[in-house]
């Protein structure tokens, strides 16, 4: 459904480019559930950006690199271009719904907006599709709510609009960038619940970003782990858990609280990621890796296969590894 | 001040060449100001009926005015005239806005009834201020600056007030505040030292409007004396003659443009510098 | 809203209370003896007694100000020194000149200077927003009077276009006569467009980076009507309260242009009167300023309410 294929995002002039997404392939089938994970500013909301065709601009921009969806080349389109050119079934949801929607518009518009420009029609028809919209999501009181204004609105139930909105789009894909990170844990798993359902009725793929690990775990049916603009690992939910191939998703799930129930303190992974720019030759996350050896600090790591649809970015996994 | 304070400083002009411009005009305007005597070639208040009114030629540049004297010279002791303005208005917006603006902040109720009074002289739209002022205490160079000067100490004062509250949520702050510290070690250590940047470009901003409102005083005859060499003073006197000796209104007009605009590029140049919090209180341009 | 509506009015009456109190002062602070002040040298004894009975100097100031502010609610501000009349009659004489002159000078602002800030943050960081900036950073530096100069110069002295100076009153002459107040306003008008400028180029690349902003752009609609539908309301926000404040500056600015057109308004007055010690005249006018500046504050904030839906949270 979807594919990005060395997708590298940079920023700075166009003679120094610094790289802040670094050769990052990935792909997602029907009804699949991606989850992206990695710390904060290892990149991950920037890919999701690109892959919409949102990126600010002035800004970063993409370097290199193809965005397929459903088959079609939409890589350095917007989203309205994408819409033009018949590509438009992709959507998003952010990781701020206090501040997602527009304070002096009612939301029934600014659903109708969406409804509009994916389906053609206008006025009543609009507002009825918007409804339907409504009740998907799970808001009770659809047609009051439709002329409610935002502020009027929790942060658990103007994140449901956004999700209208973006169900509006009669998406292939979904990409949600930490949907539920502002929102309470109650509310979350509402909100958690809820994607997987529309995911499930509608053949929906979503692409999923977040940085915890928890949520993965519930949530995802694969996952791709990003650490300073690159993809270290991706497999399937059950085998990432299971027997990780690189360190650094050793070292995050080692973190995980919900492994270390009893203990006094909580592993970290020691040191900082480094900043963009700053990533000398060799894997990235050399600096910080227990199992580094004199070789990773000078070559680029090899991407390996762990087993079956399990890659690493890495040299000397765990576990075993042949070349993809 | 290290070397490595003046590459902060100096960056964001060399990122954008026409504020850097704008810097070396200022500086000649200082140098000008400065050497005044030296770099006029006539004697700015001596008259020579024979050559009233001549267009720039090789000897006059600018030409010269009703009563012969010699334009340019005029136009560079001017300089002298707008530095003093402009400097003597920023430190008064200073001198008043940052007790004012630092102890309303720090204070909450002392500063609800200073804000309050602040918000009354707001109400006096600026050179109405300005007017009053000098009827009050009589037209003249100095009280020029208590004039004008008394229409930017409101939006200084609040601009101060408005970048000490930010200070004063920050976490540091509180800290040191738990930690026992007196206010005025507080204010020193922590609080004026951050007010340095922000102030520099209000400063800038003050001092570019300040020769605007300087030039309209003494076009209306209601600043500095007639016979004071001021860019304003010039241009009053041009009025008279303007279809016949329009270089007269050209040059010192340029001056006071020039001028102007040099500051506030160089107020541009140096709120791009600063920390995005304190942009948004100059109402940042992205 | 009421509650906002009540509370907001209050707040100007105070700090209209709080003004009238230092405008009331004036007199006084003035040097001379508060009775030449306000009648001039040339005060007859018998003025002389009668003034300082009716002002009733002898009396604690607190009620002398009484007098003097429920005088002023009246409508009688005193008596001009040089005209010889109410000095609200005179404000009166030139408030028909300075009220056209304001209302047109806002209208080339308007027009100008928010069209123009929103192309140039639309097209963001190109030669062209560059340009439309840094030439409203000029038009910003110049003094007001220096542009009226030459547009004097260039339309009125050398191309006979325009008229100089004067204003014949319309009601007299016809809506010809505005004419007069073609470049008056164009020199007023200048500086402030170009302020007005930079505040909508800035608040409109604000709402622009609004998460707002970028979940309509998601939506797949085209960029000008994310302008038009998401950027544009949010960011005219702040341009329309700056307005109020445009406002005041025109007043102010409005003396030194009806100065150098010789417009007969109520800007020339002032710096007539200032010129002539008309004190009454001076205060008068000051007062009736500031009453008008409060106002207008007064209606673009509670304007605001229907505006911006979150407001009557407050």
């Amino acid at each position: 459904m979807l594919s990005v294929r060395n997708l590298s995002v940079s920023l700075g002039p166009e003679t120094a480019p610094v790289d802040i997404v670094s050769d990052v392939s990935f792909g997602i089938r029907k009804r699949e559930i991606l989850g992206l994970v990695g710390e904060s500013g290892c990149g991950k909301s920037i890919t999701s950006l690109a892959v919409m065709g949102l990126l600010p601009q002035p800004g970063p921009r993409i370097r290199t690199g193809r965005i397929t969806l459903a088959g079609a080349d939409v890589t350095q389109l917007q989203p309205w271009q994408r819409v033009e050119a018949g590509h438009g079934h992709i959507a998003m949801i952010f990781q701020e719904p206090m501040t997602s929607l527009n304070p002096v518009r009612r939301v029934g518009d600014q659903i109708a907006e969406a409804v509009r420009v994916h389906d053609g029609i206008r006025g009543a028809a609009a507002l009825a599709r918007a409804r339907e919209l409504l009740d998907m999501v799970r808001i009770p009181d659809a047609a009051l709510q439709l002329s409610a204004y935002p502020h009027q609105l929790s942060g658990g139930q103007r994140q449901r609009i956004i999700i209208a909105i973006a169900l509006a789009c009669r998406p292939q894909v979904l990409i949600a960038d930490e949907p539920t990170t502002a929102l309470d844990v109650t509310i979350q798993i509402q909100i958690l619940g809820l994607l997987r359902e529309l995911c499930n009725r509608l053949e929906m793929s979503i692409l999923f970003i977040t940085h915890d690990m928890g949520v993965i775990a519930q949530l995802a049916d694969r996952v791709a782990v990003m650490y300073a603009g690159r993809i270290v690992e991706t497999a399937a939910v059950d085998d990432l858990f299971g027997y990780p191939g690189h360190h650094y998703t050793r070292g995050l799930m080692d973190c995980m609280p919900a492994r270390n129930l009893g203990v006094r303190r909580l592993p970290t992974i020691p040191g900082q990621a480094p900043q963009p720019g700053t990533i000398a030759a060799g894997c990235a996350f050399a600096p910080r890796c227990e199992a580094v050896r004199e070789v990773c600090r000078v070559a680029p790591p090899p991407r390996l296969r762990v087993s079956e649809e399990h890659e690493a970015l890495c040299a000397f996994p765990l576990n075993g590894g042949r070349p993809a | 001040m290290s070397r490595a304070n003046i590459a902060t400083w100096l960056a964001p002009f060399f990122a954008r060449p026409i504020a850097l411009a704008g810097l070396c005009v200022l500086v000649a305007m200082v140098v000008a100001a400065i050497f005044a005597p030296s770099l006029a070639p006539y004697d700015p208040y001596a008259i020579h009926p024979m050559i009233r009114l001549m267009p720039p030629d090789a000897a006059h540049w600018f030409g010269t005015d009703q009563y012969g004297r010699d334009t340019l010279s005029r136009a560079i002791y001017s300089a002298r005239m707008a530095l003093l303005i402009g400097s003597g208005v920023v430190f008064f917006a200073l001198i008043t806005g940052i007790p004012v603006g630092v102890f309303s902040a720090l204070f909450p109720r002392l500063g609800h009834v200073l804000m309050r009074m602040v918000d009354v002289l707001m109400a006096f739209p600026s050179l109405l201020l300005a007017l009053g002022l000098i009827v009050i205490l009589g037209p003249s160079a100095a009280n020029s600056i208590l004039a004008i000067g008394a229409g930017y100490m409101t939006t200084t004062t609040r601009i101060i007030y408005g970048l000490t509250l930010r200070l004063r949520a920050e976490t540091y702050v509180e800290a040191s505040r738990s930690m026992g510290s007196g206010t005025i070690w507080l204010v020193v250590k922590h609080i004026l030292p951050n007010l340095i940047s922000p102030l520099l470009v209000q400063a800038s901003f003050v001092f570019a409007f300040a020769q605007l409102g300087a030039a309209s005083l003494d076009f209306l005859g209601l600043g500095a004396p007639p016979d004071i060499p001021s860019w304003g003073n010039m241009l009053a006197e041009s009025r008279t003659f303007i279809t016949r000796a329009p270089w007269l209104l050209t040059f010192p007009g340029m001056m006071i443009v020039l001028t102007a605009f040099s500051l506030n590029l160089v107020g541009d140049a140096l709120r791009d510098r600063l920390d995005p919090r304190f942009r948004q209180v100059f109402g940042g341009e992205g | 809203m009421w509650s906002f509506a009540v509370k907001r009015t209050g707040t100007t009456a105070v700090t209209l209370l709080a003004a009238s109190v230092i405008i009331f002062a004036f007199i006084h602070v003035v040097p001379g003896d508060p009775i030449y002040v306000l009648l001039g040298d040339t005060a007859t004894s018998d003025q002389i007694d009668a003034l300082r009975h009716q002002l009733g100097l002898d009396q604690p100031i607190i009620v002398q100000y009484l007098h003097w502010a429920g005088q002023a609610l009246a409508g009688n501000l005193g008596r001009s020194i040089f005209f010889q009349a109410p000095v609200l009659s005179v404000i009166a004489d030139g408030a028909e000149t300075s009220t056209l002159l304001a209302l047109i000078t806002i209208v080339w602002v308007a027009l100008i200077g928010v069209p123009i800030g929103m192309v140039a943050a639309v097209r963001h960081g190109t030669w062209l927003d560059q340009g439309l900036s840094g030439a409203a950073m000029l038009m910003a530096s110049v003094p007001t009077f220096w542009v009226g100069l030459y547009l004097i110069l260039i339309f009125a002295a050398t191309l006979g276009w325009l008229p100089s100076s004067g204003y014949p009153s319309i009601f007299d002459g016809g809506l010809g006569n505005l004419r007069y107040l073609l470049l008056p306003s164009l020199t007023l008008a200048a500086p402030n467009a170009a302020l007005i400028l930079r505040l909508t180029r800035a608040s409109m690349l604000d709402v622009s980076r609004e998460d707002y902003v970028r979940t309509a752009r998601a939506k797949g609609i085209r960029p000008w009507q994310v302008v038009r539908r998401h950027i544009l309301r949010n960011a005219l926000l702040t341009v329309v309260s700056a307005f109020g404040f445009t406002f005041a500056a025109l007043l102010s600015e409005a003396v030194v242009t009806e100065t150098v057109f010789a417009l007969p308004g109520i800007g020339r007055l002032v710096v007539q009167s200032i010129l002539r010690r008309d004190y009454p005249v001076i205060q008068g006018v000051i007062l009736v300023i500031v009453v008008i500046y409060l106002v207008t504050n007064l209606i673009v904030d509670l304007s605001y309410r229907f505006l911006d839906p979150r407001v009557e949270l407050q």
